[in-house]
C-alpha cells in the first residue's frame, strides 16, 4: 500500500470509529439524565418548569460531546487536511 | 461536499470576500431591524394594541422572564444582549424552511463571533458589577492553585459554545443533504422538521448558557 491508500483508509476507519465510540457515552448519559428527570417530574410536578429547563441545558451540554465527535468525523471525511496535503503534493510533482 | 456556507463566494476583491454567510446575516439583520422599527413606530399603552405589538411584547417579556429565572437580579440590563443573541440564532435557524437558504449559524465563523461576544460580555458585566479587583480575585478562588483551571475553563467553554452551535446546525443541513441523495421523498422533510426543533433548542441553549455564565460572573459572594 502506498501512503495515499493508507491515509485514505485510516481516515475513513477513524471517522467511523470516532462517531461509533463517541456516541456511546453521551447516549448513556442522556438516558440517565432523562430517566432521573422523569422521576423528579413524577415526584414534583410543580417544579416542572425548572426541571425541564435544567434538563434541556444539561442535555445540550451532554450532546455537545457527541457533536464534537460528529464534527471530527465530518472533518476526516469531507475536509481532511492530511488528504488535502497528499493531493497537493501529488499534483504539484 | 461543502461543510459551511463560507465557501459559497459571491464577490471577491483581494482579501475582501463576500460570501453567502455575510450576505444572509446582513439580510436577516436588515429584516429584523426594519421589522422592529416598523412595529415599534406607533406603540400604544391604552386601548387595543396591534397584533404585532402584542407579539413583540410576548417575545420581550418571555425573554425577560427566562433571564430572571436563571438568577440575574436586574433582567432589563441584560435584555439587549441576551435577547439579541436568542432572536438572531432563532430566526436564522427557523428560516431554514425557505428554499436555497443556508443558515449563517451553520458556519464556524458566525458561531465563533457569537461565542467571542459572549466571552467579552462575561468579562464586561463581571467587571462592571463587581469591580476589576474583585472580579480578578474570583479567578484565584478557592485557592491560588485553581487559577490555570479557571482560565482554561473560561476559554474552553467559549470554544464549546461555538462548536456546539456550529455542529448542530451543520449536521442538520448535512443530514438533509445526504438523505436527499438516498431517499429523496419523505425522509428529508421529517429531518428538516427535526432540524427546526434542534435549531430552536440550540438558540435557547445558547442564550441560557450565556445568561448562566454572566450570572456566575456577576454573582457577589453570599457568605
Amino acid at each position: 500500500m502506498d501512503s495515499m491508500t493508507i491515509i485514505a483508509a485510516v481516515s475513513i476507519i477513524t471517522a467511523g470509529l470516532t462517531i461509533a465510540i463517541g456516541s456511546i457515552a453521551p447516549a448513556i448519559g442522556e438516558g440517565k439524565a432523562v430517566a432521573n428527570a422523569l422521576t423528579a417530574l413524577a415526584q414534583q410536578p410543580d417544579a416542572s418548569s425548572t426541571i425541564t429547563r435544567t434538563l434541556f441545558v444539561g442535555l445540550a451540554m451532554i450532546e455537545s460531546v457527541a457533536i464534537y465527535c460528529l464534527v471530527i468525523s465530518m472533518i476526516l471525511i469531507f475536509a481532511n487536511p492530511f488528504w488535502n496535503h497528499v493531493i497537493s503534493q501529488s499534483t504539484g510533482n | 461536499m461543502r461543510l459551511s456556507p463560507d465557501e459559497n463566494i459571491f464577490w471577491q476583491y483581494g482579501f475582501l470576500v463576500l460570501n453567502s454567510t455575510i450576505v444572509t446575516t446582513w439580510v436577516l439583520m436588515l429584516i429584523m431591524t426594519m421589522g422592529s422599527i416598523l412595529i415599534t413606530r406607533k406603540l400604544k399603552v391604552e386601548g387595543d394594541i396591534t397584533r404585532w405589538q402584542g407579539f413583540l411584547e410576548i417575545v420581550v417579556t418571555t425573554i425577560q422572564q427566562q433571564i430572571k429565572e436563571v438568577g440575574l437580579k436586574n433582567p432589563r440590563q441584560y435584555l439587549g444582549f441576551i435577547g439579541t443573541l436568542f432572536l438572531f440564532i432563532a430566526v436564522s435557524n427557523v428560516c431554514a424552511i425557505i428554499p436555497f437558504y443556508e443558515p449563517p449559524t451553520g458556519s464556524l465563523s458566525t458561531t465563533s463571533a457569537l461565542a467571542l461576544s459572549v466571552f467579552v460580555a462575561v468579562l464586561y458585566y463581571g467587571i462592571a458589577e463587581r469591580g476589576l479587583v474583585a472580579y480578578l480575585k474570583s479567578y484565584v478562588k478557592p485557592t491560588f492553585i485553581m487559577l490555570p483551571f479557571n482560565i482554561v475553563s473560561e476559554v474552553s467553554r467559549t470554544f464549546a459554545l461555538a462548536i456546539r452551535l456550529f455542529g448542530n446546525i451543520m449536521s442538520g443541513t448535512m443530514i438533509v443533504g445526504i438523505l436527499l441523495s438516498i431517499v429523496p421523498f419523505i425522509a428529508p422533510v421529517i429531518m428538516n422538521i427535526l432540524g427546526l426543533l434542534t435549531g430552536m433548542v440550540q438558540a435557547y441553549i445558547f442564550s441560557i448558557l450565556a445568561t448562566v455564565y454572566i450570572a456566575a460572573a456577576t454573582r457577589t459572594r453570599e457568605t
